[in-house]
């Protein structure tokens, strides 16, 4: 099958490759580009842990063709840091609350609340956990992952996070 | 996990995609938000030869008024109808349903057209659609036609499309001021198909509902309409004994398959219990 060839911005640098049409974004983006941070978990659309943020959507990038992304805007979990490389507001919250055990599912948590807080930047509880609905980890119960997401919002916020009493 | 071989098509007009899709026939798929047909290309359940990526149309996407009408293109995404001020106010029924397919990242994917025309009966739009009394614009190479929402779906997957067509934007028109909907779906988990699902629109009048219209989702090869069901509550305040009578009419016409979500006396009985909860729901948030 005759390849095509792509280009697109990741983490802001202009990207490009020769693909297959049928080439699924997230191989195009580990495999061609070498970024392993974007994890292929379920490929059946359900787990969320190869959630990549395209032109201001959360979008589970197994279940996208790469030649679809033509002349996107696209961040992953590479992108997530600060300009100078200092761990962002949720990077933090994820090291500070213990949001991780086995950290399969956090690069696909980080990018998915990254568009939540960009979106919604004080969700309540509830909102936090339906915006992470589409994400699932089998370590942490979410508890903490909740967390990490609500001690971010209070730091992108300036205000001081207070840990709800359990 | 790996989609078998394909030729991409990205036509940027209507008539390009329908030209597309009657020259290469039926080896040739339009593609929407692709969360559907994608997991089944990957599955190989589907191997089309060719995909017709509708992304690139700008006429398929937007809502906007129509007089009594609201006309929603078909690439326009969950996310954009949950976003959307004008289904919010008119046709808050739209916008909780919305809510309620499937998580934020299939839902900034996954499109109202692609939700209705693939008929799958697990998909929630369709009998919502037919509840509300929506009809469809289907373009073809001979031109374009409406069908309404309730003489498009045949069969699982078997719908009123012809070969060469495809669904360009759906019009609902604008419930009554004041009418009273609720959308009940039992489902598993986030993301799953319902169990069983009812939704219901209705206006009151006097404390006695004055005209109502109740779609089932999932119970059935196909979205239906409860018509018997929803004329038993005519009139009525919706009693305890009228409740009865209008559920066990509504899971008369239920013929569910026994699958991971329960037998089929199950799927009936919460069938019911879902059109109950609408009812009432319904009933309490009309003015």
């Amino acid at each position: 099958m005759a390849k095509t060839h792509v280009t697109m911005k990741v983490n802001g640098t202009e990207v490009e490759g020769l693909v297959e049409p049928r080439t699924l974004l997230v191989h195009f983006v580990r495999e061609n580009l070498g970024m392993t941070g974007t994890h292929i978990g379920c490929e059946t659309t359900h787990c969320g842990a190869c959630t990549v943020d395209i032109d201001g959507m959360s979008v589970k990038s197994c279940t996208m063709f790469a030649v679809q992304a033509q002349g996107s805007d696209i961040t992953t979990v590479e992108g997530m840091a600060n300009a100078d490389g200092t761990l962002s507001a949720l990077q933090e919250g994820f090291r500070m609350m213990h949001g991780l055990q086995c950290g399969f599912c956090t690069p696909g948590m980080i990018v998915r609340a990254h568009r939540l807080l960009k979106e919604n930047p004080s969700p309540s509880e509830p909102e936090i956990r339906m915006g992470i609905s589409g994400n699932i980890c089998r370590c942490t119960g979410y508890q903490n992952i909740v967390k990490a997401i609500q001690y971010a919002a209070a730091k992108i916020n300036g205000v001081e996070f207070q840990e709800a009493a359990e | 996990m790996i989609p078998g071989s394909f030729s991409y098509h990205r036509p940027a007009s209507i008539a390009d995609a329908v030209k597309l899709l009657s020259d290469l026939g039926e080896d040739a798929r339009p593609l929407a938000g692709g969360h559907s047909l994608v997991p089944m290309m990957k599955l190989r359940l589907a191997t089309p030869a060719h995909l017709i990526d509708l992304h690139g149309i700008a006429a398929l996407k937007g809502i906007r008024r129509d007089g009594q009408n609201l006309v929603i293109g078909a690439m326009t995404t969950q996310h954009e109808l949950l976003a959307s001020d004008d289904v919010a106010r008119a046709m808050p029924i739209l916008h909780e349903a919305a809510l309620l397919i499937a998580d934020p990242q299939v839902r900034y994917r996954g499109t109202i057209g692609g939700n209705v025309a693939n008929g799958d009966p697990g998909n929630d739009m369709p009998a919502l659609m037919m509840t509300l009394g929506a009809s469809y614009r289907l373009e073809g190479a001979s031109g374009a036609r409406g069908v309404a929402a309730a003489d498009f779906y045949r069969g699982a997957y078997f719908t009123a499309l012809e070969p060469g067509e495809i669904l360009a934007s759906v019009t609902i028109p604008l419930p009554a001021a004041g009418h009273g909907y609720a959308y009940e779906k039992l489902k598993r988990k986030v993301g799953d198909y319902a169990t069983a699902a009812a939704a219901v629109v209705l206006t009151m009048s006097g404390g006695k509902v004055a005209t109502c219209t109740i779609g089932l989702t999932n119970v059935h090869e196909t979205p239906l309409l409860a018509i018997d069901a929803a004329k038993a509550v005519i009139g009525t305040s919706l009693d305890a004994a009228t409740l009865k009578t209008a559920a066990a009419a509504a899971e008369a016409i239920m013929a569910p398959a026994a699958d991971a979500r329960g037998p089929v006396e199950y799927r009936k009985h919460v069938g019911g219990i879902m059109v109950t909860r609408a009812l009432q729901r319904a009933a309490s948030v009309a003015k």
